[in-house]
């Protein structure tokens, strides 16, 4: 997609932020949508309707409304923060998240940026949501959101380590960081998809890289840094209106870029599960959002359902268990390899 | 570890830093300080030094108004404001006194009904502390699962006195209302409804491994310092301390009905830990559906007030009476002076004797703990600070 627009456009600056720009068509009206979604799967399971009012259908405009709502609300700094990094943090926060879509193909034809060092890149990119918390959580110039924000920064750096390491398992079978290329390689009927091979390996890798990938997008069971019975809202307490919407915009940013990751490496990407039934670049964007959306779903359900842990438990998951298991599947598929 | 604690940290070039506790601030405003309670927290990165509760944000005086009420049942509408979630069990330790302070008896058929509401009222209450409780350690579904179950029990009581929180039910000498047409049937659909969904908590929240991983071994209370410190109700039992006032000392008509005292047995960790306290309550739920169920069935017709005058004017003299409340051991007592006024009332409340054990069995543990040992002695701020 990117020569074609070279030549639409003849010039190569304008094709490229247009490219860039594209996978925000997705992420704004998702984060919408999933902020709906994710009130109605909880009302759901806990016997309650959710909204139901605006818009008529099943309050399907009830987020619209509330970023209208947030957009008129007035802006808060607390009088002793530190005012530069309280109005950068969001920004920095929601960069990080959106920038590892830039290397996501969301199909054969379209990938923001087709680069070779593609998931190395997602990975070192998503960090950059640590430093924003950290900004968020120290400028705000409150104990609880600073408590959040060194929560968050144990965490999510501890949580690379074992999903990481679970990535790596692909890749040593792939030969690639491509995340294009990951993605070709498993065309065809879903049993080419890598979750399925060297079984049971790259199955467990999978489940390590999902659990720790909850971790880093600080969901339920692993909610800690904004965890609200005990944190009041972590690091974003101090935050009002737009700047608020732009932590809740980043977290389901977040949400999906962790799936999408998932799906293209394990599950195929824009593949079709059936061979060459409804095959195709168009068809493959909506392969590829489904597969993502499915796990976005299952991350809600596991809120809904699960506690928190503590904070020393959730270290200990980390680096007594995740990262221990995540190379043994490393080993277990390099012995397969040799064999 | 207080070593570890205060020990001066090296740097490299053997400049030592300078490392000292911090202290924050939880509630009163806070989300899982149950209401109004503020806690002190002096800290040491995630683990809490000590803890000091400060209450008396929602003081009101009751004990003070009761005297300036014009009669003894005015009184009566003051104790439902102690605990707002077990109103029916405050309202049942006052009348009681006052009726050993007047040396009456009510009708059989008020003792049977004062029972059943007594123990509604517990399932009631026991639901918010277990469901707040999955509150505090993440958990959001069971909390609104087990409202839902108790707005059956509220829309109980609401056809029976027409108020769903603060009822002024329970009267000296009788009861506002006679139970409606259809209520025993009623409460026995909701017997019959409520005991599966037991083991659907258990299921969702009890059982679950996060769930035993944040409350086994967290809050630890000996059966020897509960008992040093007064705790009573749920805390005491939790510990392993078969004391429940229903059977041991008992009132009204308790002693008529078989059910079992339930205490912590140290299931998934030690006696006297969070789960046990919470655990307790999930098993009084169904022990009190066991002593509702016997009350519907003995249930007999009959007159639902005492011949008493409008205004009782006890003669001089002092009472102390204690039931067993949701919480624990609620005391009352009740001086007269021979007019129409009580001259002095006081509350002994459990969740305040409670409450005092926190600092205790908090230090140590790290503030998630805290906020899940906070949870579990399952305090009401109406009723710490009256």
């Amino acid at each position: 997609m990117e020569q074609p627009l070279k030549d639409l456009l003849s010039n190569d600056v304008l094709a490229y932020v247009i490219m860039a720009f594209i996978p925000l068509l997705w992420i704004v009206p998702y984060a919408l949508f999933a902020v709906w979604l994710e009130r109605k799967v909880s009302a759901h399971m806990q016997d309650r309707l959710g909204p139901m009012r605006v818009g008529g259908w099943h309050g399907w405009a009830q987020t619209i409304a509330d970023i209208l709502k947030l957009v008129q609300k007035e802006d808060i700094v607390p009088s002793a923060a530190d005012k530069k990094l309280h109005f950068l943090s969001p920004w920095v926060v929601f960069i990080g998240s959106y920038a590892a879509f830039a290397a996501i193909p969301f199909s054969s034809a379209y990938v923001g940026s087709n680069i070779n060092l593609g998931l190395f890149y997602v990975i070192a990119v998503s960090t950059l949501v640590v430093v924003g918390i950290l900004m968020a959580g120290w400028s705000s110039n409150n104990k609880w959101s600073l408590f959040g924000a060194m929560r968050s920064a144990a965490q999510i750096v501890s949580y690379e380590i074992p999903t990481a390491l679970a990535l790596l398992a692909v890749v040593m079978i792939a030969g690639t960081l491509n995340l294009q290329e990951i993605n070709q390689q498993q065309t065809g009927w879903f049993w080419h998809w890598y979750i399925f091979k060297k079984f049971p390996f790259v199955f467990v890798a999978f489940i390590i890289y999902f659990v720790a990938s909850l971790a880093e997008t600080n969901r339920t069971p692993f909610d800690l840094p904004e965890a609200e019975s005990e944190l009041v809202a972590g690091y974003h307490t101090e935050y009002s209106g737009m700047k608020f919407a732009l932590f809740f915009l980043a977290e389901y940013a977040n949400m999906f870029a962790v799936s999408a990751i998932g799906a293209t490496l394990f599950l195929g990407g824009w593949n079709s599960p059936f061979g060459d039934f409804l095959g195709g670049p168009i068809w493959g964007v909506f392969w590829f959002l489904s597969k993502g959306m499915f796990f976005v779903v299952v991350q809600m359900w596991l809120r809904w359902t699960l506690p928190r842990l503590r904070v020393d438990q959730l270290m200990y998951v980390s680096w007594k268990v995740l990262t221990p298991w995540a190379f043994v599947c490393i080993l277990g598929v390099g012995f397969w390899m040799m064999m | 570890m207080s070593d570890l604690l205060t020990a001066p940290v090296k740097t490299s070039t053997g400049r030592s830093l300078r490392s000292e506790e911090m202290i924050i601030n939880m509630g009163p405003q806070h989300p899982s300080t149950h209401g109004v309670l503020r806690l002190e927290l002096v800290v040491d990165g995630e683990i809490v030094v000590d803890v000091i509760p400060h209450i008396g944000y929602l003081h009101r005086c009751f004990e003070k108004h009761s005297e300036h009420m014009t009669n003894y049942q005015q009184v009566i509408p003051y104790c439902d404001r102690m605990d707002y979630v077990a109103a029916m069990n405050m309202e049942m330790g006052y009348v009681v006194a006052v009726e050993k302070l007047l040396g009456i008896q009510v009708p059989e058929r008020v003792e049977y009904i004062r029972v059943i509401m007594n123990e509604l009222q517990r399932i009631a209450s026991h639901l918010i502390a277990a469901g707040t409780y999955g509150l505090d350690v993440g958990a959001f579904t069971p909390f609104l699962y087990m409202f839902r179950d108790r707005e059956r029990i509220l829309d109980l009581f609401e056809t029976t006195c027409g108020a769903r929180l603060l009822y002024n039910y329970i009267w000296v000498g009788g009861l506002s209302h006679d139970l409606p047409p259809g209520f025993i049937d009623k409460a026995k659909a909701f017997c019959n409804y409520f005991r599966p969904k037991i083991k659907e908590y258990n299921d969702l929240l009890t059982f679950n491994e996060i769930f035993i991983k944040r409350t086994a071994n967290v809050g630890v209370l000996p059966a020897d310092v509960a008992i040093a410190y007064g705790c009573s109700g749920p805390m005491l039992r939790g510990s392993g301390v078969d004391w429940d006032l229903r059977r041991d000392d008992p009132y009204s008509i308790y002693d008529r009905f078989s059910w079992e005292v339930q205490i912590g047995k140290g299931e998934v960790g030690t006696a006297g830990d969070c789960w046990d306290r919470y655990m307790v309550r999930i098993r009084e739920m169904e022990q009190s559906l066991n002593i509702i169920e016997q009350a519907l069935a003995q249930i007999p017709e009959g007159d639902i007030a005492s011949a008493i005058p409008r205004r009782i004017r006890p003669n001089a003299g002092e009472v102390y009476v204690r039931t067993e409340s949701a919480r624990g051991e609620l005391g009352f007592y009740v001086v007269s002076d021979g007019s129409a006024t009580p001259y002095r009332v006081k509350a002994r409340s459990p969740s305040f004797v409670n409450l005092s054990v926190l600092p205790e069995i908090c230090r140590g543990s790290m503030i998630a703990d805290v906020v899940a040992i906070t949870g579990s002695t399952d305090i009401v701020l109406g009723e710490v600070d009256r």
